[in-house]
């Protein structure tokens, strides 16, 4: 049965059944339901909740969980993602499995706490030091909330790898029914973890290597998981594409409000789709090349002063003009402003574009 | 004959050959002389004494010993530069059948790990901490640590330690000696062999502890670092012993050993099948009034002063409107805007699957002061609805093309018997203008939300009363 409930606390539910039994974390608006509901919820479902002395030490508690072979998340906003940079690094370098919901507010410095994007370059791009990458899942909706957070556990098993469900204060904020599902799983520990048995006593968890060719085989070996979750992990959703001459592409929130978009530029005539990347990394490069040999223009919208809009930019190798539309401060673009920007952008791209001019032809 | 035999052997929780070394696999990588290798020992020792080998998980930091991990034959874990008691404390809490070890120089503990191992042993941690302080950091060449002494070089002091410049060696037992949870703290030292013995007597003490489920223990073993200090190892010892040992005094700062009773064992999981219900999460079906029809599309904004009941306003809204088979969703304000006083909430209801939660053009706002009507009454949608608190038309004028509901909704509230049931009289008022939702899933909403029984029979007098406004025209 559907239940109206927030997004933060949509993450926490899903988590537990899919069988988190770690929480590490350090509270900070507007991502702190998080902790809250994991304080309430994980001691009941017999997993640990603390609240670390910083997000420092949280990310490394997560590291030792993980180590432990536990299912484990921690959540945070800009700031403390900073924080846990050097963290992440280490737990992608020692291949440990763990997820991390980066609720994003304004920055840089201290900001605000109002919604943002501006945590894409740190999140999807790496930000701590060294060759890894973090898988990286954008809801859009409470219901993805729980789903993608779900989702995160598995591919952060299957890959052995951090994966971030990057969302903004919105859509941890807001409420919308969710269908949760009907039974809670606890996967057994994996045979690498180190589990204090003497089965595992040979287990070792680390990252350093010292000789350059083992550190470079090291890498290589990371890069090759990589290389396969872009083959097979990319997640779109394509909406109304099928015949759209503008594309506009967008995630999280933002790709909500372009849904309206869409919805009121096509009943003004304009042949517009949504293109909204599901995973950040790996990104849907592959489809906008396709959708580039139909459309004529891609109009990238995000929170940001542009960020993602970058890697649409690589995706598409200058086969068809990009232009960004950014909102940033905690101020959410409405659908109406963006529309007024899709429809000036339409007439500069295709004149004849012009429905009420060719109707009163 | 002697009475006594020698015993050429190793520890059993070392390995006979030290296979993740690149070479010299017999022998260890630290200098001649360093106490890494004898306090390698001692850990082995107390390991194999106390029979624990297969549970001990020993975490590893950044510093000379970063390598532990080639010669104890345990579970181990290598962890980032001062993280290795946040690591050993989830390591243990996750599996609080085994032993976990947290080893860590005076770099990594006291200067960039100050924050772990103070909290990890303010919650009393089941831990065991192995702390080894050789006055120096070693591993990086030689520079200053928090636990080098007063006048002491090193190639970041070149002059000496100067207290004006670098401040005092820290002294961490002494420092976690002033927290309530830690069961065990001692400082020894390697300064002879009746030093290391005592050494290795509180290392199995600490150790022993944790086995006993007491808490969190610290050994700081003042230790030799022959190389770096440029001294041969007997004369580095002589410099524990005479030097080290004058700035930080020997001695036990805690031990509750005796006295501390065995911490609580965590409750057994739960059966899985009893988790969803444990979340809250309640199976089965809702019942649908199926209600509104294929084009129904309210974009509501309710707005007001933190404290009259905005939020709870929009929740009602959406909770109902789930039940009635509509799509919906509920986007609150939050933060500064929050505190500085108003507060407001976008609520969706609708027939299709909804687009974007925001609403920037409102067909029905719900202003519960006067600077939200001001604020958004230019944006609603004509033909829509406003319904505000009070007989004043708005300032910025009054808009033909909207239909407006004016009345005293606070005041009402307050006649009732409290002036924040107010919003509930506006929700009544806009139920009965609008037909917008049927009873029933508004009451099933108001108990889900409304978890008073005093405010549920408040609040229900409260929407009557705004039905009976409009429908009446009754109130002023
Ligand atoms: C974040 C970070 N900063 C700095 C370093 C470099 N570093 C490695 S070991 C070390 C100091 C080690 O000193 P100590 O903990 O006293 O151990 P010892 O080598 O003396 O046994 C430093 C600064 C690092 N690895 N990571
Ligand atoms: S440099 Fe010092 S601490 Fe490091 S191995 Fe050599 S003697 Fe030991």
């Amino acid at each position: 049965m559907k239940q109206l409930i927030k997004g933060n606390e949509a993450i926490v539910k899903s988590a537990i059944l899919a069988g988190c039994r770690a929480f590490y974390g350090y509270p900070i608006t507007p991502a702190s339901e998080i902790a809250e509901a994991a304080a309430l919820y994980l001691p009941r479902a017999g997993g640990v909740f603390l609240q670390a002395e910083s997000e420092v030490a949280a990310i490394n508690m997560l590291y030792g969980a993980a180590a432990a072979g536990v299912r484990a998340l921690t959540a945070s906003s800009g700031p403390g993602i900073s924080l846990m940079q050097e963290g992440i690094s280490y737990l992608a370098g020692a291949e440990l499995p763990c997820v991390i919901a980066d609720i994003m507010r304004g920055g840089p410095g201290l900001g605000n706490i109002a919604p943002e994007q501006g945590d894409y370059n740190q999140v999807v791009k790496g930000g701590g030091h060294g060759n890894y990458r973090t898988l990286v899942l954008a809801p859009d909706s409470v219901q993805e909330m729980a789903d993608l957070t779900r989702l995160a556990f598995d591919l952060a098993d299957e890959y052995r790898n951090p994966v971030v469900v990057l969302a903004d204060g919105y859509t941890g904020q807001m409420m919308e029914p969710v269908e949760f599902p009907a039974a809670a799983m606890l996967p057994r520990r994996p045979a690498w973890a180190v589990d204090g048995t003497a089965a595992t006593r040979r287990n070792l968890i680390t990252s350093i290597y010292l000789e350059p060719d083992q550190l470079e085989a090291h890498v290589r070996k990371l890069e090759t998981k990589y290389r396969r979750a872009e083959q097979q992990a990319v997640r779109f959703e394509s909406h109304r594409t099928e015949d759209a001459e503008i594309v506009l592409v967008g995630y999280g929130i933002v790709a909500r409000i372009l849904k309206a978009v869409v919805e009121q530029a096509r009943a003004q005539g304009l042949a517009v789709g949504l293109l909204r990347p599901i995973t950040l990394y790996p990104f849907p490069a592959a489809e906008l090349r396709r959708l580039s040999r139909q459309a004529l223009a891609f109009l990238v919208v995000e929170m940001s002063t542009g960020q993602m809009v970058e890697d649409v930019r690589l995706a598409l190798e200058g086969r068809r003009p990009v232009e960004f539309y950014g909102r940033c401060g905690g101020n959410v673009p409405s659908a109406e402003e963006i529309l007024r920007w899709v429809r000036e952008r339409a007439d500069h791209y295709w004149p004849a574009f012009a429905p009420e001019e060719m109707a009163d032809a | 004959m002697p009475e006594y035999t020698v015993i050429h052997e190793k520890a059993r929780s070392f390995y006979d050959l030290y296979e993740r070394k690149a070479e010299l696999q017999h022998q260890t990588h630290y200098c001649p002389g360093c106490g890494h290798g004898i306090v390698h020992k001692l850990v082995a020792e107390a390991i194999d004494e106390l029979g624990i080998q297969d549970r001990t998980i020993l975490v590893t930091p950044v510093g000379c010993s970063v390598f532990g991990y080639y010669y104890f034959d345990v579970g181990n874990v290598q962890a980032a530069h001062g993280r290795a008691s946040a690591v050993a404390c989830a390591v243990k809490r996750a599996l609080p059948e085994s032993v976990v070890l947290s080893y860590q120089g005076d770099g990594d503990l006291a200067a960039i790990g100050t924050a772990e191992i103070l909290h990890a042993a303010n919650r009393g941690e089941n831990i065991t901490v192995i702390f080894v302080n050789n006055a120096i950091y070693a591993m990086t060449g030689g520079q200053m640590a928090p636990t080098t002494l007063l006048g002491q070089s090193s190639t970041t002091t070149p002059s000496g330690r100067n207290e004006w410049n670098e401040g005092y060696p820290l002294h961490v037992c002494e420092l976690l000696a002033a927290l309530e949870a830690p069961v065990y703290l001692e400082r020894v030292a390697l300064g002879n062999n009746k030093q290391i013995m005592g050494a290795a007597r509180a290392v199995r003490r600490a150790i022993g502890n944790q086995v006993k489920s007491l808490g969190f223990s610290l050994v700081e073993i003042l230790s030799p670092c022959p190389t770096i200090w440029r001294k041969d190892p007997v004369e580095a010892q002589h410099w524990v012993r005479d030097e080290m040992a004058k700035v930080f005094p020997l001695g036990v700062f805690r031990d509750r050993g005796t006295e501390a009773g065995a911490r609580p064992a965590a409750a057994p999981p739960p059966a899985l099948d009893e988790v969803p219900r444990l979340l809250g999460i309640v199976n089965g079906s809702r019942l649908m009034t199926d209600r509104g029809g294929a084009t129904v599309d309210w974009r509501i904004k309710v707005a007001g002063f933190g404290g009259q009941g905005v939020l709870m306003l929009g929740e009602v809204l959406a909770e109902a409107g789930l039940d009635a088979g509509m799509e919906v969703s509920w986007l609150p304000s939050y933060g500064p805007e929050m505190r500085s006083g108003t507060s407001n909430c976008h609520v969706r209801l609708a027939a299709a699957p909804i687009d974007s939660p925001l609403v920037s053009r409102p067909n029905v706002l719900l202003a519960l002061n006067q600077p939200s009507l001001e604020k958004f009454l230019p944006t609603v949608e004509p033909g829509g609805w406003v319904f505000y608190n009070g007989q004043t038309p708005p300032r910025n004028g009054v808009r033909a093309d909207v239909r407006v509901i004016g009345r005293p909704f606070t005041q009402v509230g307050d006649e009732l018997g409290d002036a924040r049931a107010g919003n509930m009289v506006m929700l009544g008022a806009l139920l009965e203008a609008t037909g917008l939702l049927p009873d029933e899933a508004v009451e099933g909403a108001l108990k889900r939300v409304v978890k008073s029984e005093r405010w549920l029979e408040l609040d229900r007098r409260a929407l009557a009363r705004g039905r009976a406004a409009v429908r009446e025209g009754s109130l002023p």
